[in-house]
């Protein structure tokens, strides 16, 4: 009543131009601004030397212009886009193919040349994954009888085209043997694997957990 | 040489033969425009910046950060932006009138400029109707903002264009009515003599008139709490919907500039423009009292809510309308029992007067508030649905 609300709101806003604690805690992706003593504090330095050592990185931050990286913490069992393929272990079989909800898996094979009595597998011609419409289910995933396919941890795909957003053979051959945490629990487990960089997995880490034996499952659940 | 019109006349009026004063008129009248209205243009791109900075600290949140020192450069990079964009006229645009909106919007707001003092020798023109000049010219606005609702053919802005026209109109009122209390006490309508008036402030003498100036002429450039004309949430975007590129950008040069120019004006009305204590020149302080009128209706705007139209317009005509005529009877009443012999008003009959005005302030304000806060909110009692009780019936 009588407008003194008004001035109550007044007052908290004003609250929030002069006090700098109140201000969110945002995550400035891609990169943020660092002041001097910041980006001197990230080269292990203290400001003045750093001044010294490197002056045009120096005066950058003085003016306001220095970044660095800022990216959200990002779960290792992300689902993301660049399928880490393992193509020694793919026979062309086409279970990803046909489990794909959406049908947006495309793979032709040749069999011309392959000789299944001795154990070989299809040459695949064609590999397509539409990511454009992908949901990032992991059925495919799932379905993969021979763990050769599993989902990686990109999400910066943007495209001019909606035909760009097609992952092809070449790059799906091309793509880092990172695959995410997301239905291979046993990478959780391993400590100096991450998904978001660093050394590649073979496909031996990364398959899924066989099947416990009859002895196995009778040894484990018999002592319950 | 002083930055006024007569010492650049003359200066270049020395160096013509007799005969050919119209050039240095011309000279001297042109470098004054040119550099008014680049320095009201740069102040337009750097407050933009400003604004946007300080109503994300505010609101809790950053503002624009990205390209250079603390986001500085951000205006230069806006400007290109709207500039390399495709400008676009709808099939149905009355093209000529949608063309000419934005120009009749800046022109106006621009002109505003030459009739406020802003220094004791700095100044364009010494109009002895200036605040006339002032309260008519702000009206084009009105004219500009229905050519673009109507010219872009979009039923949106012609709806914000709509609304646009009756805030303004009705706002027009309340406004001049405000300015009369000044010019009661003045005794002129020249903005040179209102200031030389204003040995206390007319903010200290009459509270009443400054808010009801203030809160007419912040709806005159429609800014929250009366952007009414531009609702986001409700319109899209209002009267500018259908403009991009250059024209977009000329629309909204003129709605940053208006608070600009309205806070020169206020504080040439209400704060003592030029006026202040020595070491400091004129310039100075009317820059500063300038600033902080900028920085105050940058903080209303970010506090508080936009008003709905009904209520815009109630408040327009049964609050500020009946408050400016209570200010404009206690003003005349006043002057007319403390003016001396001579006609003027000493120093000390104005520090009576403001003694007065406060109280009749805060009383006035709070009837006012007594009287338009009495009607509750009626709402049917709510009917229960025939369906909302089926399962327990089942039960």
């Amino acid at each position: 009543m009588y407008g003194l609300s008004l001035v109550k709101g007044l007052g908290v806003t004003m609250k929030n131009l002069v006090t700098p604690g109140r201000m969110f805690t945002v995550n400035q992706y891609p990169d943020r601004k660092v002041s001097i003593f910041g980006l001197a504090k990230i080269n292990n330095q203290n400001p003045v030397s750093f001044t010294f050592k490197q002056p045009g990185e120096a005066f950058k931050a003085l003016v306001g212009l220095a970044s660095v990286p800022d990216r959200q913490y990002q779960h290792p069992r992300f689902r993301g886009e660049e399928f880490s393929w393992y193509e020694n272990r793919c026979t062309g079989c086409a279970s990803c193919a046909k489990y794909c909800p959406l049908g947006i898996i495309e793979i032709v094979t040749n069999p011309a040349k392959t000789d299944l009595q001795e154990g070989d597998k299809y040459f695949l011609e064609v590999f397509d994954i539409d990511i454009g419409r992908c949901m990032f289910c992991g059925l495919c995933v799932e379905a993969c009888p021979y763990d050769a396919l599993h989902m990686g941890s990109g999400f910066e795909e943007g495209r001019y085209r909606r035909a760009d957003l097609v992952i092809d053979k070449a790059r799906l051959v091309a793509s880092p043997k990172r695959p995410s945490h997301w239905f291979r629990p046993q990478l959780a487990d391993s400590q100096d694997y991450n998904p978001l960089e660093g050394d590649e997995a073979d496909w031996r880490e990364v398959h899924r957990h066989e099947k416990p034996t009859l002895t196995d499952q009778q040894h484990r659940w018999g002592q319950r | 040489m002083s930055l006024d019109f007569i010492s650049i006349y003359s200066f270049f009026k020395g160096f013509l033969p007799s005969g050919m004063e119209w050039v240095a008129f011309a000279v001297a009248a042109g470098a004054l425009a040119f550099l008014v209205i680049n320095v009201l243009m740069l102040s337009t791109a750097v407050y933009t910046w400003f604004e946007r900075r300080t109503l994300g600290r505010f609101q809790n949140r950053l503002g624009p950060n990205r390209w250079g020192p603390f986001g500085i450069l951000q205006p230069i990079a806006d400007l290109v932006k709207l500039i390399t964009k495709e400008d676009t006229t709808p099939d149905e645009a009355d093209r000529w009138v949608m063309t000419f909106a934005p120009l009749v919007l800046v022109v106006p707001t621009l002109i505003v400029a030459a009739v406020i003092p802003f220094g004791p020798d700095s100044f364009l023109g010494k109009l002895n109707i200036g605040i006339l000049f002032v309260l008519g010219v702000t009206s084009v606005n009105t004219i500009a903002i229905f050519m673009a609702g109507w010219g872009s053919a979009n039923k949106y802005a012609m709806l914000g264009a709509m609304r646009g026209v009756a805030m303004l109109v009705s706002y027009e009122v309340p406004m001049a009515l405000g300015v009369v209390g000044v010019l009661i006490l003045s005794g002129s309508l020249a903005l040179f003599d209102i200031v030389e008036m204003q040995t206390i402030p007319f903010l200290l003498v009459q509270p009443l008139g400054f808010l009801i100036f203030v809160a007419a002429a912040s709806a005159e450039m429609s800014r929250t709490p009366f952007d009414q004309i531009e609702a986001e949430s409700e319109l899209g975007s209002g009267y500018n919907t259908e403009y991009s590129g250059i024209k977009f950008a000329v629309l909204f040069l003129a709605e940053f500039m208006a608070p600009i120019i309205t806070a020169l004006v206020i504080t040439t009305l209400f704060l003592g423009g030029t006026r202040g204590f020595d070491p400091i020149p004129g310039q100075v302080w009317f820059v500063l009292k300038t600033f902080a009128v900028i920085f105050a209706l940058l903080w209303v705007r970010a506090t508080w809510p936009r008003l709905r139209v009904d209520q815009i317009m109630g408040f327009a005509w049964k609050g500020l309308f009946a408050l400016s005529l209570l200010n404009i009877f206690v003003v005349a009443v006043e002057v007319v029992i403390l003016q001396d012999d001579a006609g003027g008003i000493s120093a000390s009959s104005l520090w009576i007067m403001a003694a007065i005005n406060w109280v009749i302030m805060i009383v006035a304000i709070v009837a006012t508030a007594k009287i338009l806060g009495q009607r509750r909110l009626e709402r049917p009692a709510p009917t229960p649905s025939p369906l909302a009780n089926m399962y327990a019936e089942a039960d």
